[in-house]
């Protein structure tokens, strides 16, 4: 915190419109027309020129998609214009894995929103997708000689497509929900990532999802089996430019950890807030393993996103973290599920909202303990914070329990900043705005401080920048 | 002009009712000013007025700091001019930490001061200044890194005060009852501090209940409190007496105090 401290001061002034919020020409190699179809389905799957296992997937996917209501629980899905997006966009013919080799505006957007250089300082791979395809991606050496696979999921297909079919779907079918089965009919690009028992990646792999085009739909698909006693931290970023008509961001996010493993997926989604953001997230950890969501949501129109963990192996512990920042116009429900199936199973969900200029923010979560999972432990803290009289804030706490032998904790926290406090520190010389921020990074520092510097530095300036209310 | 010139000041809550009715007072550099009065009598309001808490009202009158009046200026502003009031009770900031929080505030305090330019401490030099200062008061090393007075016992709370005065460096510093609850070991800490920081270019306003703190601190004046003015001013003696005889020689006839603060 101490260290971050400096870089958040220095964060001020900056705004969401001139960092992410711009968007340069379209200049791609296939550009989709607008609406959904079975034959654009057809036209991705012969671009990416896929085996017919994968093609009937997607077809049956798209079945299930026209199939199922939109849901009419969270947020209000209704403006979305399902045939006014444009589901598949391939900027560029072939990936690169040198910046130098990308085209210069799309190399201009990474050097603005600094992955490269990010990746010069403490990544141990990137992968960059912009619009539907993954248009640069790189491992380190090392790495790659341990055994790591850190690919785009479509290289992934075409790589290891044993791998592949036997997992995809797996995690979450096809069918789970409207928008995974949307996800399943349409998606393109994500990350392919298998870690061998025993390998530790110490640094993190990042990809970084921008959308460019109006109107854009993005539909990443990403695919993680961390193997027996293996670790890796994946981290996700994402951002787009500002426009007066919506876009729609529908992940699909399928993790594997398996006996002794570790897996953290951190997520810090900045989307301009013109972007639904509907995404769905679920992990397995198998006998010991380790799960851990960190999810901040501080951009988007509408994020509805609850990373789950299923805990199926004696031992295993799952953790979400979880941040969200409601501002003007914005809606984040967000929150964790952790089920836990087998016995001396453990988890933690930490929600922390914020809400502010009449944004709303809340936790929507899920604890779930089966009957024959004795000696489950858990605990479920939700803190909201609402920084004006606008705003709003919603917890949902569900809690299912059929077992006896348990240990579940809950706790809920609604406070507001108070006049006092605020006054207290402008008495030291902090402006209202400054004030206010260091309250609000106090509240999320239970999660900043399980963040690598960099990104606690990130979220801080994000929280910064939302403070001063030009976010989208 | 005095370094701080309170004129005719009247101060009224948010209902219209008046707490501060009139106030004149100069404090100068080199000064230790007291203002005893009974609980009740208006001390805190007058505190928190001087420094801009914003459910005070100054419906009149005038605060020069340096020359410039700070009646219309925010408690930001007025503590990047140089006033620092130490609370009586101060605020807890859960997830900031003490370095943290004295970092921000030290950068404010700069960059207002190089005219709106950063000018931030650079981060050897604010350690180092922190750990001088901590020792100085007695303040322990793990301090630093705990949150903003989260969970700290009264004199934690107390010498945490002195110490963000210490690191400021304020012009005026007005120290609002704190020598209250404090035991001998703390209130000459906090009398040191206070000390330490009176000079060429410094003055302390100290508001207190009881003569207590002014046996570690001896004050140049003495002011009488009582029901939102001024009665009586006097050297140091004037606290002896009080002391002594009480408030109730200064309390005009069909006032009643002891109320609520």
């Amino acid at each position: 915190m101490a260290v971050t401290e400096t870089e958040v001061v220095q964060g001020i002034g900056s705004d969401y419109e001139v960092k992410y919020g711009f968007h340069v020409a379209e200049d791609y190699f296939f550009k989709s027309g607008r609406g959904l179809s079975h034959e654009l389905v057809d036209a991705i799957s012969s671009h990416k020129d896929e085996p017919d296992w994968m093609r009937k997937f997607r077809h049956e996917s798209l079945d299930y998609f026209y199939a199922r209501p939109l849901p009419t629980w969270g947020g209000d899905l209704t403006g979305i214009d399902f045939d006014n997006i444009y589901y598949y966009i391939r900027p560029t013919e072939k990936q690169a894995n040198s910046w130098e080799d990308l085209p210069a505006d799309i190399k201009d957007t990474w050097d603005k929103l600094g992955i490269p250089e990010a990746e010069k300082k403490y990544l141990a791979g990137v992968g960059a997708q912009y619009e539907s395809e993954v248009v640069y991606h790189k491992l380190k050496g090392e790495l790659e000689r341990q055994g790591v696979l850190f690919l785009d999921m479509d290289s992934g297909l075409r790589e290891h497509e044993d791998i592949v079919r036997e997992h995809i779907g797996t995690i979450i079918p096809q069918n789970d929900n409207k928008f995974a089965a949307l996800n399943s009919a349409v998606w393109s690009g994500g990350s392919f990532i298998y870690v061998p028992p025993g390998v530790k990646v110490d640094l993190p792999l990042q990809a970084y999802f921008r959308i460019n085009a109006e109107n854009m739909g993005q539909f990443e698909r990403t695919l993680i089996i961390v193997d027996e006693d293996a670790y890796v931290h994946y981290v996700e970023g994402c951002t787009a430019p500002i426009y007066t008509s919506d876009s729609l961001h529908s992940a699909v996010v399928e993790i594997v950890v398996k006996k002794g493993g570790r897996c953290r997926y951190t997520t810090i989604q900045n989307w301009s807030s013109n972007v639904y953001n509907l995404v769905t997230k679920r992990a397995v950890a198998h006998e010991n393993a380790t799960m851990e969501w960190v999810d901040g949501n501080l951009g988007s129109k509408l994020t509805m996103k609850y990373p789950a963990i299923w805990l199926m192996g004696e031992g295993a512990h799952g953790e979400v973290l979880s941040i969200a920042f409601g501002g003007a116009g914005q809606h984040q429900d967000a929150g964790g599920k952790c089920v836990h199936v087998a016995p001396n199973t453990t988890s933690v969900i930490t929600s922390k909202s914020i809400s502010k200029n009449g944004g709303r923010a809340g936790y929507r979560g899920l604890l779930e303990v089966a009957k024959g999972a004795h000696g489950a432990k858990s605990k479920v803290v939700c803190d909201a914070l609402i920084l004006d009289e606008e705003s709003r804030s919603d917890t949902y706490p569900y809690i299912r329990i059929d077992e006896n032998d348990v240990d579940i904790g809950h706790e809920a926290t609604v406070s507001k900043i108070g006049e006092e406090q605020l006054f207290y520190l402008m008495s030291r010389g902090l402006s209202e705005a400054e004030a206010s921020a260091m309250i609000v990074s106090g509240f999320v520092e239970p999660i900043t401080k399980e963040l690598p510097l960099e990104y606690a530095v990130e979220l801080n300036r994000l929280i910064q920048l939302q403070m001063e209310g030009s976010v989208g | 002009m005095a370094l701080l010139e309170i004129k005719n000041l009247h101060v009224s809550l948010e209902d219209g009712t008046e707490i501060v009715k009139g106030v004149d007072l100069s404090v100068d550099t080199d000064q230790v000013h007291a203002i005893m009065g009974p609980n009740g009598s208006g001390k805190s309001t007058l505190a928190y007025a001087l420094m801009g808490h914003p459910a005070y009202e100054i419906t009149e009158g005038q605060i020069f700091l340096d020359g410039t009046d700070l009646v219309e200026l925010g408690a930001d502003e007025r503590a990047q001019k140089g006033l620092f009031l130490a609370f009586q009770y101060p605020y807890a900031v859960p997830g900031v930490t003490v370095a943290a929080f004295l970092r921000s505030a030290v950068n404010a305090i700069r960059k207002a001061r190089n005219g709106g330019v950063d000018d931030p401490v650079p981060v050897k030099e604010f350690r180092l200044e922190l750990q001088t200062a901590m020792e100085k008061l007695g303040v322990s090393r793990d301090m630093a890194s705990r949150y903003l007075n989260e969970g700290f016992s009264g004199g934690e709370k107390k010498r945490i005060e002195i110490l963000q005065m210490a690191m400021l460096r304020p012009r005026i510093a007005v120290l609002d009852e704190t020598d209250s609850g404090l035991d001998i070991d703390a209130l000459r800490v906090v009398a040191g501090g206070v000390k330490g920081l009176v000079g060429p270019e410094t003055g302390a306003l100290v508001i207190t209940h009881y003569q207590r703190i002014l046996n570690y601190i001896t004050p140049d004046f003495v002011h009488v409190f009582v029901d939102g003015r001024i009665v009586a001013e006097g050297g140091p003696e004037l606290a002896h007496k009080l002391e002594a005889d009480g408030y109730e020689a200064f309390i005009p006839a069909g006032v009643t105090v002891g109320g609520e603060e």
